[in-house]
């Protein structure tokens, strides 16, 4: 397990994710990933419903166990390490709150999990609370944020806890066409700033093209496609991205 | 890392185990050891007893059940009837008093001195109306289950979507067929469960039987029970009998189990659904009519409660200090129960929980299944089988009469499981679901974890249902009977030794301090469960 320091300047390099032939039972369906993400990069996993989307986020934060091969982050292997001992924070679609703590508190467990906060813990998390554009609404619960506002909170922690890989599960799925697209640029904003692993699971093939990311196509459980997604979004795509883009095309 | 939570959950089964189990265990040792003279006890007495218990339990269902259909109809055609919320929660009232102020009450009403009898005289009618025997019994749990039927009827008949009323009217379906094809499906379905649900409450009812059933002829089991102990001493009769309605209880529990169980969703006194159908004027003053009886019925005995209550010298009650005693016995003895049943039922939902959570996908082993039923213990094996069977095995080693705080707390505190394991299973759930992987990310853990985390969900349910079970220990007259002495008294001991006395004006004083007693905690309960549903539909954070 890497050592990481968590006063160390808030600018983190990106680490690189690889799992290694990980193989994982989800009821009856065996899932196999092959997968390499390089540091820095922003990463679009896409796929139909069911396809592993978010097992595959899950697997990388240690939510799930790999029942063999290998998950490596940052060079170090973490296969069977507990969630908070990764050096990823990983945003949910919702519940990525405490509903009884206000705004300051909710990010401030990023920093210390006993939230015994310091002077330097206080600035970063005020910080982070600017960067995010919540300054004024530190005190706030989350019953009184717009869905919105909740994620954007969820973002500040993933901030204030300085890991290098951010892990995005449809975290924006709930929020309307402008809200979303405000969001990932945020996203984009902070990456460029940070220079942290973005990796994002997403029902929107456009939200891969707004980043200029990197777009994984899953399916039933493996990687069909990767490639830069402006390429793959084009008319070069493979049959079944083709398929399951038409498809949603048609479903619009 | 080791989990203190199965360890927990172990120990709290461990202890309704060793209450339930002691008390089988000791019945049937006693009922192998005379078998001769315990078997034959299983006289006609005896069969005689069974069946009385089944038939006021059958009428007693019926009756409420029939009554509650017209009642809940008319209530669920006028949502805008005048005072209509009021009703409903006057209806969820009886549910919160102590069955032995509830009977007071009725006889205020009902009795021999009570408004009816003056009614008849002051008419010059020569009728004095007697209650005691089945008309009581009845009246009592009609009183009880009435009520209950029809919000639980009238919950129902909430969740029938407003989309079939605007077809209705738009079709213009008459009242027979509006019933026919709307109520009634809906009805139908729950009906089963909810009778089941009152049959098992009659069959399990002590003190009404004991009061109102005045003699031989009107007795159910559980009262068979307590007379063998606390005035025969006969060991073997108590025993057949215990036995008897263990065997009852399940035999009905598993008929019951078949037809599922009657849900409430949340406290329905909104008036969810708008009715687009034109009433006649003849149905409007049928269903004010039927409004006004169910109210009087279920409100008359409540205010006689409270205006006999206030006749009585309250003063004077006040000043004694065996009233005191009695008070101070209750408050300490129920807080116990409480306690006890609040920790009991917090074990058993955070190690369910726990094990849940860890097996994934996988289905649920036998520890958690029996962490989930061990909570409705209490159900299959009624409170009197288990204080009779400690009393019978204790009486061996100790005056059983001794015991009488520790089977009080301990009994009374088993009874309140079931309830408030079902008001902290889904607030813990819920948050558990919501917060586990939050907190496995952040490394939220520990005494952490408790403090920021957890407590605060907790703290609101936690207190609702220790008031719940406070409420249900205070009123509860079933092991204080048994095991009650000059040393022990409670509240409801102390208001049936001055029953028993004919001191009547004592007796009502007594009941009107037990009966604000337990509203105020259940009015407690009630207001925290609000808040508690209210912020679980505002919390999608």
């Amino acid at each position: 397990m890497a050592e990481r320091s968590r006063t160390e300047a808030p600018t983190t390099d990106g680490a690189a994710i690889r799992l290694d032939a990980v193989d994982f039972d989800y009821d009856d369906m065996a899932m196999h990933f092959d997968l390499i993400i390089e540091p820095s990069t922003i990463t679009a996993i896409i796929g139909p419903s069911g396809a592993g989307k978010s097992t595959l986020l899950n697997l990388i934060a240690g939510f799930e166990t790999a029942k063999s091969g290998r998950i490596v982050i940052a060079g170090a292997d973490v296969t069977h390490a507990a969630p908070s001992e990764r050096p990823v924070s990983m945003v949910f679609q919702d519940n990525n709150l405490f509903a009884h703590l206000d705004v300051t508190a909710n990010v401030g467990l990023g920093r210390k999990p006993n939230l015994r906060l310091d002077e330097t813990d206080r600035v970063a998390v005020a910080e982070a609370i600017a960067k995010v554009g919540l300054s004024g609404k530190e005190h706030r619960k989350p019953e009184a944020l717009s869905g919105g506002e909740r994620q954007r909170v969820a973002i500040a922690r993933a901030l204030v806890r300085n890991r290098p890989v951010l892990l995005l599960d449809e975290a924006f799925a709930s929020l309307g066409p402008a809200l979303r697209h405000a969001m990932l640029d945020l996203v984009g904003d902070l990456q460029e700033e940070t220079g942290m692993t973005v990796v994002m699971v997403t029902h929107h093939p456009g939200d891969a093209l707004r980043l200029q990311s990197l777009l994984v196509f899953l399916d039933n459980g493996k990687v069909v496609a990767s490639g830069p997604a402006a390429d793959l979004l084009s008319t070069k795509a493979p049959t079944l991205l083709r398929k399951y883009l038409g498809a949603e095309d048609s479903a619009l | 890392m080791i989990s203190l939570k199965p360890l927990a959950g172990a120990l709290a089964l461990a202890f309704l185990a060793v209450l339930a189990g002691g008390a089988c265990i000791s019945l049937a040792v006693e009922a192998l050891r005379g078998s001769a003279e315990g078997f034959a006890a299983f006289d006609s007495y005896l069969w005689r007893i069974a069946r009385f218990t089944l038939l006021q339990a059958l009428l007693s269902m019926l009756l409420s059940v029939g009554l509650a259909i017209p009642l809940a109809r008319a209530l669920h055609a006028h949502p805008d009837f005048p005072g209509r919320t009021l009703i409903l929660r006057l209806f969820a009232l009886p549910l919160a008093l102590p069955a032995l102020v509830a009977v007071l009450g009725i006889t205020s009403i009902y009795g021999r001195n009570g408004l009816l009898a003056a009614l008849f005289s002051w008419l010059g009618l020569d009728v004095i109306p007697n209650i005691y025997g089945l008309t009581g019994i009845l009246l009592a749990h009609v009183f009880f289950n009435l009520p209950l039927a029809t919000r639980l009827l009238l919950s129902n008949m909430d969740s029938i979507p407003e989309d079939y009323w605007k077809l209705s009217s738009q079709l213009g379906m008459g009242k027979w067929a509006r019933f026919r094809l709307i109520e009634w499906p809906v009805i139908l379905r729950n009906i089963s469960g909810i009778a089941g649900l009152i049959f098992m409450l009659c069959i399990t009812s002590f003190t009404i039987v004991l009061t109102l059933g005045g003699g031989p002829r009107a007795t159910t089991l559980e009262v068979a029970i307590y007379q063998s102990l606390h005035f025969d001493f006969d060991i073997a009769r108590a025993v057949s009998l215990t036995l008897l309605q263990l065997c009852l209880t399940i035999a009905v529990l598993s008929v019951l189990s078949l037809s599922g169980r009657p849900t409430e969703e949340g406290f329905s006194l909104r008036t969810t659904t708008r009715r687009f159908d034109q009433t006649t004027l003849g149905t409007r003053l049928l269903d004010g009519a039927t409004i006004i009886v169910g109210l009087l019925f279920v409100a008359l005995p409540i205010a006689g409660t409270v205006v006999s209550g206030l006749a009585a010298d309250l003063l004077r009650l006040l000043g004694e200090s065996l009233v005191w005693r009695a008070i101070l016995t209750s408050i300490v003895l129920g807080a116990s129960a409480a306690a006890l049943s609040l920790i009991i039922s917090l074990a058993l939902v955070v190690a369910r929980e726990y094990l849940a959570s860890r097996r994934g996908y996988a289905s649920p082993k036998l520890f958690e299944r029996s962490l989930d039923r061990g909570a409705s213990l209490i159900m299959v094996i009624p409170p009197i089988v288990i204080g009779s069977g400690w009393f019978i095995l204790s009486r061996h080693f100790v005056d059983p009469f001794s015991l009488a705080p520790f089977m009080v707390v301990s009994v009374n505190g088993a009874m309140a499981i079931p309830f408030a394991f079902r008001i902290l299973r889904p607030t813990w759930d819920t948050a558990a679901s919501r917060h586990n992987r939050l907190c496995a990310q952040l490394g939220i853990t520990g005494w952490s974890r408790l403090r920021l985390i957890d407590w605060p969900v907790l703290k609101r349910p936690s207190s609702v249902a220790f008031a719940f079970a406070m409420a249900l220990s205070l009123g509860d007259l079933g092991t204080i009977a048994l095991f009650g002495n000059n040393s022990t008294q409670t509240l409801p001991y102390l208001l049936l030794q001055r029953m028993g006395s004919y001191r009547t004006q004592d007796a009502a004083g007594l009941a009107l301090i037990l009966g604000v007693l337990c509203l105020l905690l259940m009015i407690a309960a009630d207001r925290g469960a609000g808040t508690l549903a209210k912020r679980e539909v505002a919390n999608i954070g």
